[in-house]
């Protein structure tokens, strides 16, 4: 019996998880805080300015509040779903991580070879949450919030999952680090997949916006509409859960995105010898994950919401068809080698 | 061989997780939790599948019909008004009928892991590269004729669907996003010049009111 070293890989495992899940939910506070301060400089305001410097213990004092205030159940609410549905939502959203890269060299907690299948299928299991916690709530408007999102999320996961398939067919492969070095070359940022997929690239920012259920695609909270549409019976901790998942969400969008399109870790100036710039490090993956995170705030800030149709209109009669069009471009591209993966 | 007792300890956990959750699709009172039980069930087939190594398999299942299909299930659950009791009266009646169907099912079942254990044992794994390259490679090349089949059958399934349920009713009100786009200010609005002197006598006859 080998106990010696079965225990010593488990606790790795278990470490290499919280090294990942607790910067996280930190980020998520923070994302929070930059999130208020952002908007409020759109709108000419301060933002948070009074709890700690720059107002930026904000965020920690909001969660405290949240943890300790009081859970309201309704009368009518299905008791075991009413519970489970902010767990359901958290779950997937925390899970997801564990196939993201941060680095080359395998930093990443499992360097699967199905990384995007299990990110498909971990993301999908996200609206079971929105859809229980409308139904267990037992009110007109949480039904009426997870209807919207779950017709939603649906309709955008197919161009989402079609633009990560034109990435595959281009990269050649399901693993995140190997669609990363695929995007390695001599000429910069012109041999990432944002160029050769510009239109993909689009489509699959905008579906992930929809997906995660941010303006102007946030008709399943519609504040002016159903007051706040799937989590409007929930408060407190529970509460807090769905604010969790849905800035998680954020996160890993802001971070699959460069992964996927513009090059990951991989410096805008690769193969141009430019000393230390041209050289793959973490710190462009950062990099690029806060100008996409900051994008998601600017468009909050920008647009005003979709009506329900449009949205609709635009995932299925506008995004379905560049996508399938696209795919055999991307095929095409492949077949005469138009662009070779890692070079 | 510590390595092989964990996975049996997994195997047997999501084995009896599976097994309890299909038992409680056909025996819990409300559908929503049946149709959440069938969830399970399929998420627990797709943890066995995974600990086979048949990752795809496994993640296919878990995004298709855990991820796409079951959403529209429960959403159709969620929206039907179902009158529970005379479910519960035919339960008796057609139990025989049911049991027939799960013997014949484990007969067939048991023959074909029978005629399996006979055979090399095959594991998921072939070529120990990953059997998603492997799979896709026969998808695309040995098996792309029954491949590209079953598409064009889902598509004509998907089609028919919408035909049988489309009705076109000629009282509602649709939108078009070509026309509603196209509208410019010029064509709404009429911007009217007017001069900005108070009008006196007005002013004059509300004071006297």
């Amino acid at each position: 019996m080998n106990l010696s070293s079965d225990p010593m890989i488990f606790l790795w495992t278990l470490g290499k998880i919280l090294i990942v899940a607790v910067p996280l939910i930190i980020a998520v506070a923070m994302y929070v805080w930059w999130e208020r301060k952002v908007i409020g400089w759109m709108h000419v305001r301060m933002g948070p300015n009074k709890i700690g410097p720059f107002g930026l213990l904000q965020a920690f004092a909001d969660v405290t509040k949240l943890l300790i205030k009081e859970i309201i159940i309704p009368t009518n609410a299905n008791r075991l779903l009413y519970f489970t549905a902010p767990l359901l939502a958290v779950i997937p959203a925390l899970a997801v991580w564990a196939v993201v890269p941060f680095n080359g060299g395998g930093l990443v907690i499992a360097d699967v070879n199905a990384g995007v299948l299990y990110l498909l299928a971990m993301t999908s299991l996200g609206v079971y949450g929105i859809i229980l916690a409308g139904w267990a709530s037992n009110s007109r408007y949480a039904l009426l919030g997870s209807m919207r999102s779950a017709a939603q999320m649906i309709s955008y996961e197919i161009c989402m999952g079609m633009a990560l398939v034109c990435v595959l067919v281009l990269a050649g492969s399901l693993n995140f680090t190997a669609i990363v070095e695929a995007q390695a070359g001599s000429k910069g940022l012109f041999d990432w997949f944002w160029l050769p997929l510009l239109p993909m690239f689009f489509v699959y920012y905008i579906s992930g916006v929809a997906e995660t259920n941010r303006l102007p695609f946030d008709v399943a909270e519609g504040e002016s509409e159903i007051v706040a549409g799937f989590h409007v019976e929930y408060s407190g901790s529970a509460f807090a859960l769905f604010f969790l998942a849905e800035y998680a969400n954020m996160i890993l969008l802001s971070f699959l995105a460069p992964i996927l399109f513009l090059g990951g870790w991989l410096s805008p100036f690769q193969g141009w010898h430019l000393g230390f710039l041209s050289e793959p490090s973490w710190i462009w993956l950062f990099l690029k994950f806060f100008i996409f995170a900051t994008s998601l705030i600017w468009l909050r800030a920008t647009f005003p919401r979709y009506r329900y149709d449009q949205i609709m209109r635009l995932g299925w009669k506008v995004f379905i068809p560049i996508s399938i069009v696209w795919i055999f471009v991307a095929g095409i591209f492949r077949y005469f080698n138009v662009v070779t993966p890692g070079h | 061989m510590n390595h092989s007792i964990f996975q049996m300890v997994c195997f047997v956990v999501f084995a009896v997780v599976a097994v309890g959750a299909a038992l409680a699709v056909v025996s819990v009172k409300n559908t929503v939790h049946a149709v959440l039980a069938l969830v399970l069930t399929f998420f627990s087939a797709a943890c066995l599948w995974m600990l086979a190594e048949a990752e795809f398999l496994a993640l296919a299942l878990v995004v298709v019909y855990v991820g796409a299909v079951m959403v529209l299930f429960l959403f159709v659950v969620m929206m039907l008004d179902i009158d529970l009791e005379p479910m519960r009266e035919g339960f008796i009646k057609y139990l025989p009928i049911g049991i027939g169907a799960a013997v014949i099912m484990l007969v067939e079942m048991l023959g074909i892991v029978g005629v399996k254990t006979l055979q090399i044992p095959a594991g998921a794994n072939p070529a120990g590269a990953s059997n998603i390259e492997w799979l896709g490679m026969a998808l695309f090349t040995r098996f792309l004729l029954p491949f590209e089949i079953a598409a064009l059958i889902l598509t004509v399934g998907l089609v028919a669907a919408v035909v049988l349920a489309l009705r076109v009713r000629t009282f509602s009100k649709h939108q078009n996003p070509a026309a509603q786009s196209a509208v410019r200010a010029a064509g709404r609005v009429r911007m009217v010049k007017m001069a900005a002197t108070p009008p006196a006598a007005s002013s004059k006859q509300e004071s006297q009111a």
